[in-house]
């Protein structure tokens, strides 16, 4: 599913136009693209949450080449699914360990 | 401070389009939408922002990281989110150090 479809889907769930639809998940995303630009946390009951982790520049190798590089220092946001939809896509019921 | 579903309905109710209720009812269905999407095994692109998938995960052995005891971890579907490119970009050209 595109973002087209996610609007197109939810215009009609809703029976809103599509450009009203277009601006709440335009609306949404923003939000949540803002929060992790300020490297908030971000937490969507039911859904995920996420967390922009720093990770530190090291020295590595270009693994075609074998030349050695630095990679710099970054920002990755990090997404933990939530526990409804964890347990939705395993199909309700959460997966029990066999011993 | 922690974003939630109560700012991104504000901030939609700040566009003056829908009332209150409406707002918090559209963002529910939105993320309603994309559980769905993900539950039936489809994944979720969101251009701009990054992709969501499905992945199966295969039965494997681990242990009780309690008790070390070896155990079968049964086959599992996991939900992995892939930063888009741009806004990897956005969130490295803020601030050094948040």
């Amino acid at each position: 599913m595109t973002k087209s479809e996610l609007i197109e889907t939810l215009a009609k769930a809703e029976g809103i136009t599509l450009k009203a639809a277009e601006t709440a998940v335009n609306v949404a995303f923003q939000s949540m693209e803002q929060a992790l630009i300020r490297s908030d946390r971000l937490e969507i009951r039911g859904f995920g949450s996420f967390k922009v982790k720093n990770y530190e520049g090291y020295k590595g190798r270009n693994p075609k080449t074998g030349e050695l590089i630095e990679v710099s220092a970054k920002k990755l946001p990090f997404f933990k699914v939530g526990k409804e939809l964890k347990e939705r896509v395993n199909g309700s019921t959460p997966p029990e360990p066999k011993s | 401070m922690t974003l939630t579903k109560a700012h991104i309905v504000e901030n939609l109710f700040a566009k003056n389009i829908f009332t209150k209720t409406e707002s918090a009812q559209i963002i529910e269905t939105l993320f309603e939408i994309i559980k769905q999407t993900l539950e039936r095994g489809e994944d979720v692109l969101i251009s701009g922002f990054g992709k969501f998938s499905v992945k199966e995960k295969n039965q494997r052995r681990g242990r009780n990281p309690q008790t070390g005891d070896p155990i079968m971890l049964s086959p599992r579907k996991v939900v992995t989110f892939k930063c888009s490119g741009v806004l990897r970009e956005r969130i490295n050209l803020g601030e050094r150090d948040g």
